[in-house]
């Protein structure tokens, strides 16, 4: 990799605590096992590691790819179309009430 | 009866009237229902619905309206919306969920009068390079049961390499068409981003997903390409407003193309029985026509970090939707974050929540620059390196796997190891770019991919080089011997 010049801005090396993975886990809405945190604290910090490669590559000047096709805005006419019925639209729902689906309180 | 060989060779079949769509689509379901026990393949299956279709089917071949694809009997990749027709991605978070709409490549086949059979197990949520990620168990390779089919489209290739489909939709964000396609053994396109419409599709890494077709060979692959490919208003990203027909210029040969192998791809891992099986196609390519000349492309070495940063980080934010509110099995906590918490906590498996926290992790405040914006500069100077080399050949061959089929479980403790499965495929991903993976020889009885890498929306000559190789080479008439098979 020594045909990269390193970037102006380095990460830190990498570690992760299981006290990020906590984090991390809480964001994402994901309820983790105690053993499950744990092993994600290892394999997380392995992948970052492996990642971190990317401070090899000069990007300085380079702007960031999103999508590879040089689209900007697609436009079509604001016009009536058929749509799902309400009846299809509920039908997977784990909890309905009549043309409702039925959660907890958001706002107390 | 008899299965035939390939789609065309079905569809001259039901033209001639020599079959029908029903006896055809009849003797596919006895045959999944003799073998798909031991392999696995299929997560659902709809007879009544496939039976109705090839009444159609029959009906449309009688009256002379017949299209290419009329009455074949296919298997569709489950994380391709089907009306009414379970689908869940290969994840508990979507058990029993019945899409109330079809995906456009599944309505533009149905248009088409194939004969969907159902739906083929995969990589959860289509993460995955061994089908292991499954939650509904693995697929085992027809070549040989006790190794995988590769993923994450392993169930579509392992339906096709077994003769219980004549073929398959896949979809590729990494390579999870082209992978399986060649650990099995039959040929699997990743078409251009933009060429195939996404609607419908459940959505992992909106930025590198496509759809593809996995035939036993080529001409099949254009086929099923001409009936899903073109633009559609639901999916703003299509941007094929040709009509191009795949088909047509298949057989006009490769003389005077330019053929660029890329010294990077073979890289520390790669098998010798693969390196040598590259190396003679390439030879067989110069043989037809083609000059060759080696390239090279330095990124490629990076573009595993690139890749495990943009897809996780789409993946966590595209997977957020998945909370037990609108479908799926629904875990009640004591208020509704907690609800969240336990129905995503329990309906993802590892793989998945591994990544929706690496990708949580790369764009949380403070990484975003470090992780997503990086990666996505250094995707800029892969296309660039891409677009420089693609100016000078018209084509890349490489290998598509480093490995044939590996043993099931030989990956599933290491992550970074099986993430290494993709490291031949995934630079096409992120540049946008199609690819093709066609059989080029065996190892010890298991199949070997070549993958040619093409210009964007060149996949008209693509297919042409494609299939050159294909008919010069016998490698596309093995099928794996599986005992009892014959039904």
């Amino acid at each position: 990799m020594s045909k990269y010049p390193a970037s102006a801005h380095r990460l830190a090396r990498v570690s992760i605590d299981r006290s990020t993975v906590v984090n991390v886990a809480k964001l994402a809405r994901l309820a983790l096992s105690e053993e499950e945190i744990d092993r994600f604290t290892s394999q997380l910090s392995a992948i970052l590691e492996a990642v971190s490669k990317l401070n090899a590559v000069d990007t300085s000047g380079v702007g960031p790819t999103a999508s590879i096709l040089p689209l900007q805005d697609v436009l079509r006419e604001d016009e009536l179309r058929p749509g799902l019925t309400t009846e299809d639209a509920l039908r997977n729902a784990p909890d309905r009430d009549g043309d409702y689906i039925r959660v907890q309180p958001v706002f107390e | 009866m008899k299965l035939p060989g390939t789609a065309h060779e079905a569809a001259g079949l039901l033209r001639r009237r020599e079959v029908s769509s029903l006896e055809l689509t009849e003797a596919y379901l006895a045959r999944v229902g003799a073998l798909d026990e031991r392999i696995g393949a299929f997560l659902a299956l709809d007879p009544d619905g496939a039976r109705r279709a090839a009444g159609a089917a029959d009906e449309r071949l009688a009256s002379g309206r017949a299209e290419a694809l009329t009455g074949i009997p296919w298997a569709c990749k489950d994380v391709i919306s089907t009306q009414g027709l379970e689908t869940t991605a290969g994840s508990r978070i979507l058990k029993g969920y019945l899409p109330p709409f079809d995906a456009t490549v599944a309505a533009r086949l149905r248009a088409a009068g194939a004969v969907m059979l159902g739906k083929t197990n995969c990589d959860e949520f289509a993460m995955g390079s061994s089908n292991e990620n499954s939650a509904y168990g693995p697929v085992h390779n027809p070549a040989d049961l006790s190794r995988v089919p590769g993923g994450s489209s392993g169930g579509s290739a392992a339906a096709v390499a077994s003769e219980m489909a004549l073929f398959a939709l896949g979809t590729d964000t990494g390579g999870s068409v082209r992978q399986p396609a060649s650990l099995c053994g039959v040929v699997g396109l990743r078409p251009s981003y933009g060429r195939v419409s996404r609607y419908g599709v459940v959505a992992f890494s909106s930025s590198q997903d496509q759809v593809g077709p996995l035939t036993w060979d080529v001409h099949d692959c254009a086929l099923v390409l001409n009936a899903i490919a073109g633009d559609d208003p639901l999916d703003s990203t299509t941007m094929d407003f040709s009509g191009e027909d795949f088909a047509r210029e298949l057989g006009q040969g490769i003389e005077g193309m330019r053929f660029g192998v890329p010294k990077e791809y073979v890289v520390t891992g790669t098998e010798p029985a693969v390196e040598a099986a590259i190396r003679s196609a390439v030879q067989e390519v110069e043989r037809l026509g083609g000059t060759i000349e080696e390239v090279s492309l330095p990124l490629t070495d990076i573009a595993l970090a690139v890749y495990y940063v943009i897809s996780p980080a789409e993946c966590s934010a595209n997977l957020a939707r998945y909370d037990g509110v609108r479908y799926g099995p629904r875990i009640v906590g004591t208020d509704a974050i907690e609800t969240y918490r336990l129905t995503r906590g329990a309906g993802f498996g590892p793989e998945v929540k591994r990544r929706i926290m690496l990708g949580t992790y790369a764009l949380s405040a403070g990484y975003y620059d470090a992780y997503y914006k990086k990666a996505q500069q250094v995707r800029t100077l892969i296309k660039k390196e891409f677009d420089a080399v693609l100016q000078r050949v018209d084509f890349l061959l490489t290998p598509t796997s480093p490995t044939v089929a590996f043993p099931l479980g030989a990956k599933t403790a290491d992550p970074l190891a099986m993430y290494l499965s993709d490291v031949d495929t995934l630079p096409v991903n992120i540049a946008g770019l199609p690819a093709i993976s066609l059989p080029c020889g065996l190892s010890r009885g298991l199949p070997i991919g070549l993958q040619i890498i093409g210009r964007a929306f060149d996949e008209a000559r693509l297919l042409r080089v494609a299939y050159a190789y294909e008919q010069a080479t016998p490698h596309h008439m093995w099928r794996p011997a599986l005992e009892g098979a014959r039904v």
